[in-house]
């Protein structure tokens, strides 16, 4: 029998996490209403306490640290997402405090489940096993169930909650039957025995092969990649707003994260069957989910089709990256689908906190008609708006230019250069959904029959979100090197 | 097989739930094998049966063009059995490496609960996490006026 103190300094985030999430959920009925935010803002205190710690452990950047018989790993990669979760969560928290409370669901749990479901994830980015990285997700996709059901005055979010937990156990089943069929022909569920396991069968093994797809396709269904994307557009729809802007970035980002150190570190070996699949994968759910959102006239459903178009650019770096040859390898693909995720993050908690703001009367606006004429009634929100479907679309300066630049050249770099024209095209198609949104609030004038006149409700906290969301991607947009350093520093700890 | 009273699936369910455990059994899992009949065929299964009658879903009607499903499924299974039962003698048999080998001489219920503790104690953790999450969802999605509260 042995102490943990070590492992548990290592995990010390995620500690202070699960243990506010529980705080807060225990204070919640001791709380008068009136207090209520008081919990928000110590879920957000144990974040920048966290971020202090993690930033803190960056300074010991190539180390890779393993806790707990090295079932989870705390190093730069998995460090590199956790930052990028604190910010989101916070983020996130600071959208809910008027949404919530607009929408008249204002509850303290919900706090602790953004806890809890971060905590998920933080196990997810630092699993070094898939017993370890499938309980976190099951622990961050359980908390997304809740709150995606939370309004229960909805039809719609009712059944957007069962509709997410029938299809998410349904693909949590498809990946424990690839992780049982790895742990046969490895014995141990842990990435780096697998890998060897791998190296000694070779590559052409057909066991290997399908426990490869049933894990793609497990971990598909979380990406939300075509033909695995069915759930996401009625989920993100019924969902209250700021969960969908919760679950399009950081359950996005966690599975990726997640998805690309399974496949890296523990199926590195199968590189050029996986990446063959993903190229096929990459393609379809670029045409699909950009043709799609074309014909969508909910804001909310066509950031989800917009959502699975963006995790096809996303795959195109992890395809290079399986792609990768010379030196290098697969470092510039990798770091370029973490770039892309950072700064998707930014324009997506910006635009989904803009769409939170517009009120119809005393319901939520969410068709792109209610948009119309906001430019004249509220420039500012507007133009604010037109940023983030300007980045969504990928127009320069803005950050998402620079996330699709980036993912662009890893696929030119390892000779996927149709690819990139491909996708360059269907960026193109998606600017003609996301100018509708501009041109819908700049060109047209609102009909004045109309009885209850869209209008946006502001408030401190969601200025702080659009600021900080418009500063990331202005500037990211025009001086990206830090970022792009970090994350080239971070992916070199991926085995 | 289409029934059409839900009882009678749960039924189904735990037979299947018993031939879980005879997997378990054929492993040398015995504990295991156990706690399955314990846990899901005694309190799992007792608790969907109550679900079911408290609903009072007598008839069910939507899903009862089950056959052509069940007939594929089926007849799938059954080619495997022939094709398993032909393919004895061919291979030289399998030498059971896992759970005697490392359960040993202390016993099935030491091994699992001094490697549950020890090694996977992480992910016991999180598994406890994620019951936790579970629990209160159920409790906030069955809740009466958790809104009014505010007002």
């Amino acid at each position: 029998m042995s102490l943990y103190g070590a492992d548990l300094l290592a995990l010390l985030p995620e500690l202070i996490i699960v243990v506010t999430a529980c705080l807060v959920i225990a204070l919640d009925p001791i709380t008068p209403a009136s207090r209520r935010d008081l919990l928000a803002w110590l879920s957000v205190g144990a974040l920048a306490l966290c971020l202090g710690i993690t930033g803190w452990q960056i300074s010991t950047l190539n180390v890779r640290v393993s806790a707990f018989s090295d079932l989870v790993v705390v190093d730069a990669y998995a460090r590199f997402w956790k930052i990028l979760l604190y910010g989101v969560a916070g983020l996130t928290i600071f959208m809910s405090l008027p949404y919530l409370k607009a929408e008249r669901i204002h509850l303290g749990e919900y706090y602790g489940f953004i806890l809890l479901s971060l905590s998920g994830m933080m196990v997810m980015v630092s699993g070094a096993d898939l017993l370890t990285i499938y309980l976190g997700t099951e622990l961050m996709t359980l908390s997304l169930y809740v709150m995606t059901g939370l309004n229960r005055s909805k039809p719609h979010s009712l059944e957007a909650s069962a509709k997410y937990l029938v299809l998410g156990a349904f693909s949590s089943g498809i990946l424990l039957y690839g992780i049982s069929l790895l742990y046969g022909l490895a014995g141990s569920t842990k990435l780096v025995s697998i890998a060897d396991a791998i190296g000694t069968r070779g590559a052409d093994d057909s066991l290997v092969l399908i426990a490869t797809i049933l894990i793609a396709v497990g971990f598909g269904f979380k990406l939300a990649a075509v033909p695995f994307h069915m759930w996401t557009p009625d989920v993100y729809q019924g969902a209250p707003t700021s969960v969908t802007a919760f679950m399009a970035v950081a359950a996005k980002a966690a599975s990726f994260a997640a998805f690309i150190r399974v496949f890296v570190e523990g199926l590195g070996g199968l590189k050029a069957d996986w990446s063959l699949l993903f190229l096929f994968i990459s393609v379809i759910t670029l045409v699909l989910g950009n043709v799609v959102a074309i014909v969508q006239t909910n804001i909310k459903r066509m950031l989800a089709y917009s959502s699975i178009a963006h995790a096809g650019y996303a795959l195109i770096g992890f395809v290079a990256a399986g792609r990768g040859v010379g030196a290098s390898g697969g470092t510039p693909g990798l770091a370029s689908v973490m770039i892309y995720l950072a700064l998707y993050s930014f324009m997506t908690l910006g635009a989904f906190a803009v769409i939170g703001m517009l009120r119809k009367g005393g319901v939520e606006g969410e068709e792109i008609e209610d948009f119309t004429g906001l430019a004249k009634r509220q420039p500012l929100a507007a133009f604010l708006m037109l940023i983030f479907m300007g980045s969504l679309a990928g127009i320069p300066p803005t950050a998402g230019f620079i996330g699709k630049f980036y993912v662009f050249m890893a696929a030119v770099e390892a000779g996927l250069t149709w690819l990139a024209a491909i996708a360059l095209i269907f960026a193109a198609v998606s600017a003609y959904y996301y100018m509708r949104v501009v041109m819908v609030m700049y060109m047209r004038d609102p009909t004045p029959s109309s009885v209850a006149l869209p209008h946006l409700v502001t408030s401190p906290a969601l200025s702080f979100v659009l600021a900080c969301a418009v500063a990331g991607v202005i500037l990211f947009g025009l001086y990206p090197d830090p970022l792009v350093s970090f994350a080239l520093q971070s992916v070199l700890t991926l085995k | 097989m289409a029934v059409r009273n839900p009882i009678y699936s749960a039924l189904a369910l735990l037979i299947t739930l018993f031939h879980v455990a005879g997997l378990y059994v054929t492993l040398h899992a015995e504990f295991l094998a156990a706690v399955q009949i314990i846990v899901y065929a005694g309190a799992i299964l007792v608790l969907y049966l109550f679900v079911v009658m408290l609903l009072n879903l007598r008839q069910d009607i939507r899903y009862h063009r089950q056959w052509p499903m069940a007939a594929a499924v089926g007849v799938t299974l059954v080619i495997e059995t022939v094709i398993l039962a032909a393919m004895k003698g061919w291979t030289a048999p399998v030498v059971a490496t896992g759970t005697e080998t490392i359960v040993g001489e202390t016993g099935n219920t030491e091994a699992i609960g001094d490697v549950l503790f020890s090694t996977y104690l992480f992910p016991f953790e999180v598994a406890s996490l994620i019951l936790l999450v579970a629990m209160i969802g159920a409790i906030i999605l069955a809740k009466k006026d958790i809104g009014e509260r505010e007002a």
